[in-house]
């Protein structure tokens, strides 16, 4: 069972209740397909990822990045059976879509990256630890499943 | 491998970030500090409280030596060579902190530069610190 701190609950329900879920999931995506290409391997149906415009522009990408912060949306309202939550969709990464567990890292970094843009100075050094924790376990959860 | 245009980028970031070394650097290492508290370990002979004279001083020189490799990338082996000596011979940082630390100072870029920090720049400048990271530890074993 993950212990959290009330300062840790609440910045949690404080930065995704105050986010724009079709701007920072489309942004953390298409920045892992920038800053970590071969995640590209996974989206070989999304049609131009040619390059960082062509990915920023693609709609594809826009939607699975929206998909993605709906569903840490379920986390975060469920912190405290995160693994449970994620149960099924570790199973689908694992037997179906078959993603190797270290990319999940990859993406949570990005998407750490993009709420720290958007909330400068406000992201403080707690606030981030607070943050990476959240999605650790969450990153976790999805590689639960695997065998 | 860093292209052209990426060196460019990322000498053109260092360059402006200079004179505002002190405050980038003791941003990043507080994160480190707060996210990673094992990197703690190596700074027990340090006041590492926020905006100590100690934590400005060194994050300084840290962003300091980012910068200047900055401004010749191809020439990395040779400008960090005294610190190549100092980190395996001395200092003996674990370079698993190395990753920890690059990471946190991309979250204060990030925070630093807003929108700025494009996804473009963030892969050239992870690419960079990636390198300078490599070079850092090389004399190690």
């Amino acid at each position: 069972m993950v212990e959290w701190t009330d300062f840790e609950r609440a910045t949690i329900q404080d930065i995704f209740s105050k986010m724009d879920y079709e701007v920072v999931g489309p942004a953390a995506l298409s920045r892992c397909l920038i800053v970590y290409p071969w995640t590209q391997r996974y989206f070989g149906n999304f049609g131009n990822l040619y390059n960082a415009a062509a990915i920023m522009g693609n709609p594809m990408v826009a939607k699975h990045g929206t998909t993605i912060l709906n569903s840490l949306e379920r986390g975060v309202k469920k912190m405290d059976n995160i693994k449970e939550t994620y149960a099924e969709l570790s199973k689908l990464h694992s037997e179906k879509l078959r993603v190797d567990p270290d990319n999940f890292k990859l993406l949570s970094d990005c998407l750490t990256i993009v709420v720290a843009a958007q909330l400068g100075k406000a992201f403080t050094g707690e606030v981030q630890a607070a943050f990476q924790k959240f999605m650790a376990v969450v990153v976790s959860s999805l590689g639960r499943q695997y065998y | 491998m860093l292209s052209t245009k990426q060196k460019e980028l990322i000498a053109e970031i260092w360059g402006g970030l200079t004179p505002v070394a002190e405050d980038i650097g003791a941003d990043a290492l507080l994160r480190m500090f707060a996210s990673y508290p094992g990197t703690k370990t190596y700074f027990s002979h340090l006041d590492i409280s926020p905006r100590s004279a100690h934590l400005l001083s060194h994050g300084k020189k840290i962003v300091l030596a980012i910068a200047e490799g900055a401004k010749d990338i191809s020439q990395l082996t040779v400008t960090l060579a005294p610190l190549q000596t100092l980190h395996a011979y001395q200092l003996r940082i674990d370079p698993t902190n190395f990753k920890l630390f690059s990471h946190c100072m991309l979250v204060t870029l990030a925070c630093h530069m807003g929108d700025d920090f494009t996804p473009v720049a963030h892969a050239a400048m992870d690419k960079y610190l990636s390198a300078f990271a490599a070079v850092l530890a090389e004399k190690y074993r």
